[in-house]
């Protein structure tokens, strides 16, 4: 395979590789408390959208069986939705809704902090409170 | 069902719902949360110890959640292994909550409401961590104890805010990687129960994919255990945080972990995979002896005496890494030993530690001064609880520590037994220091620079007894653990090591 058609056959798993860099270098590089956390944030984000990416499917349905209005049978469209092909699979997404609800709790937590951390300091540049520290 | 059948999900559906309830009733009487936890948490020792019970009588218990058959359910499963951790887990947990009652009255007390509402919940996702036979259900109980975590530090003195929130960088990280692993996984097989993950992987071994989620858990784990150079969060989170969180935090969080470590190597992926087809066993065995020496000498620059304490976890955590890699019957023994030795004697060193933090307000080595004068019954506990951590028969944590070197000269991993031995030694040294502090230099009172306070800073004499009595309880359990050692590796812990090894 040629290495651009890499790229581009898997290339939702490129940008969440992409995205989790980019949250890793803020959490690990940046001064700024609120800046740590958005890259946090950001991290979790980019997990997230693997998790939706791998469930997607091109021309795909719904999960729901439907029965038709008029004849109170199966609609022939909707029959196919018992076939596994023709759905997208809901399950990460679901996985999804909790991981987004522990990833808000922890944002509220962290900010929390920070603002203990700003009342406790007066700044929340991390070399600055190291200094105070020290 | 009967009531005995539906004992898995009441242990711990019982600590959920009085979390609400001891929130609830704080905003009434803040008297009344404190006997409701200790009522809640007895509660969950006595379902624990009876699921040990039925587990040792009867074998496993698969629990479905609602009636779901697995794999589309979620699924408990009891065993052996985590019958046994559960009974730690509400052991200590009940242990220090007795003990938190005077300490957070002196720390907390405008937050003792909040205080018992973040210790339930933490017992909670605890409980339910080692439950649970899901691989994402395990993912959100992690969470839920790494975020009540991240509070109950934060709110401590001093530089608890910073050492907190360095914690949510690493925890979150650390949980991040766990959840990708497990991505990995689904998408390679379709199924989160850990049962059926163990049945479809074995042809799937060879597979670059789970090579690449078995290293993501892996390391997800190890920062949240703080596994050697993911320490660096541990030591200044336990030091800060307030007496009676760490007795709780200090003893069970990574502990917890390591047994996550334990269920995820034997209970998803198998000895096949883990020792054989992933090739990298002798190095995580040299990372675990790393772990340990590096503890152990960062220990000895500390001045600050539950910071050597903390720096000791970090080198126990290498104890029991290391026993489990080293794939043998007696290393693994070990190690599950030494998550039960290690959670009791932590938990009396920190109780002890905890009861000098509330009698001399400081926790500098000065502050030991001539304390087994003025304490005695407390300095006697802590050396008990030294005297284990050091290795001394007929103390507990000479059993765990004599299976770990056995299994590594069985291993002939002589890297691993030398790193053993060496921080054994080098415990020794710190506790010998902290003893003679204690023992021979005269007491001095550390705020005499306030004389005219002196009437009003408390007296240096024994704890009240609600501080003392779990001490005492948990330091004579260390001894009686030491001595029925042998009964509890030929009950519980001989069926924890997976067949065929």
């Amino acid at each position: 395979m040629q290495p651009m058609e890499i790229v581009l056959a898997k290339y939702n798993y490129w940008i969440y590789v992409l995205l989790m860099m980019i949250g890793l270098y803020a959490m690990l590089s940046k001064n700024n408390l609120v800046k740590k956390i958005i890259g946090m944030s950001v991290f979790q984000a980019a997990i997230m959208v693997f998790y939706v990416s791998i469930g997607a499917k091109q021309g795909a349905t719904i999960p729901i069986i439907e029965d038709d209005p008029i004849t109170g049978h199966i609609h022939e469209a909707a029959a196919q939705t018992i076939n596994a092909m023709h759905y997208v699979n809901p399950l990460p997404h679901v996985l999804m809704l909790t991981a987004i609800v522990v990833s808000v709790s922890t944002l509220g937590v962290a900010l929390a902090i920070i603002i203990g951390i700003h009342k406790q300091y007066g700044t929340i540049e991390e070399d600055e409170i190291l200094e105070q520290i020290r | 069902m009967t009531p005995s059948e539906q004992l898995p999900i009441l242990l711990v559906i019982t600590p959920l719902l009085f979390t609400l309830a001891v929130s609830i009733a704080g905003w009434f009487n803040r008297k009344i949360c404190y006997p409701i936890t200790i009522i809640t948490l007895s509660a969950s020792l006595y379902i624990s110890v009876a699921l040990l019970l039925q587990v040792v009588k009867n074998g496993e218990i698969h629990y479905h959640l609602g009636g779901w058959q697995p794999p589309f359910g979620i699924e408990y499963v009891v065993d052996h292994l985590n019958a046994l951790v559960l009974v730690v887990i509400s052991f200590v947990a009940l242990v220090s909550a007795v003990y938190s009652k005077e300490s957070v009255k002196q720390e907390l007390p405008d937050k003792i409401p909040q205080f018992y509402t973040l210790y339930l919940m933490l017992v909670t996702g605890l409980l339910g961590m080692t439950v649970t036979g899901d691989a994402f259900n395990l993912y959100v109980l992690i969470e839920i104890s790494a975020i009540t975590t991240y509070a109950l530090i934060a709110i401590g003195k001093d530089r608890a805010l910073i050492s907190s929130f360095n914690y949510v960088i690493m925890g979150t990280m650390g949980a991040c990687f766990y959840l990708l692993g497990v991505g990995h996984l689904y998408i390679m097989t379709g199924s989160l129960n850990m049962m059926d993950l163990y049945k479809i992987l074995p042809p799937l071994y060879s597979s670059h994919a789970i090579f690449v989620s078995f290293i993501l858990i892996l390391v997800g784990l190890w920062a949240k255990m703080a596994f050697f150079p993911l320490h660096e969060w541990l030591p200044n989170a336990y030091t800060y945080a307030p007496s009676a969180a760490s007795c709780l935090i200090a003893p069970l969080m990574t502990k917890v972990s390591i047994y996550v470590m334990i269920r995820i190597m034997f209970s998803i992926f198998s000895p096949a995979f883990v020792f054989e087809a992933f090739t990298a066993h002798n190095i995580i065995i040299w990372m675990a002896a790393a772990a340990i020496a590096g503890g152990s000498i960062l220990a000895l620059a500390q001045t600050d005496f539950k910071k050597i304490l903390t720096y000791m976890i970090v080198a126990e955590v290498g104890y029991m890494v290391g026993g489990v890699w080293l794939a043998n019957r007696l290393g693994i023994t070990g190690a599950v030993l030494h998550i039960l030795n290690d959670a009791l004697m932590t938990l009396c060193l920190f109780l002890a530690a905890g009861i000098i933090v509330y009698k001399t307000k400081g926790h500098k080595l000065e502050n030991l001064r001539g304390l087994y004068r003025k304490m005695p019954v407390t300095m006697g506990a802590f050396t008990v609880g030294a005297l284990s951590m050091i290795g001394v028969p007929p103390t507990a944590g000479f059993f765990s520590k004599w299976y770990l070197i056995s299994g590594a000269i069985d291993a002939g991993h002589w890297g691993f037994m030398a790193a053993l031995i060496f921080s054994s030694l080098v415990n020794a040294v710190l506790f010998f220091r902290m003893i003679e502090v204690g023992y021979f230099e005269p007491f001095r009172d550390n705020q005499e620079e306030h004389d005219h306070n002196t009437a009003l800073s408390p007296k240096i004499d024994e704890a009240p007894l609600s501080m003392l009595a779990p001490l005492v309880i948990v330091s004579i359990s260390l001894i009686v653990v030491g001595i029925y050692t042998g009964d509890i590796v030929d009950s519980i812990i001989r069926f924890t090591v997976p067949a065929g090894i």
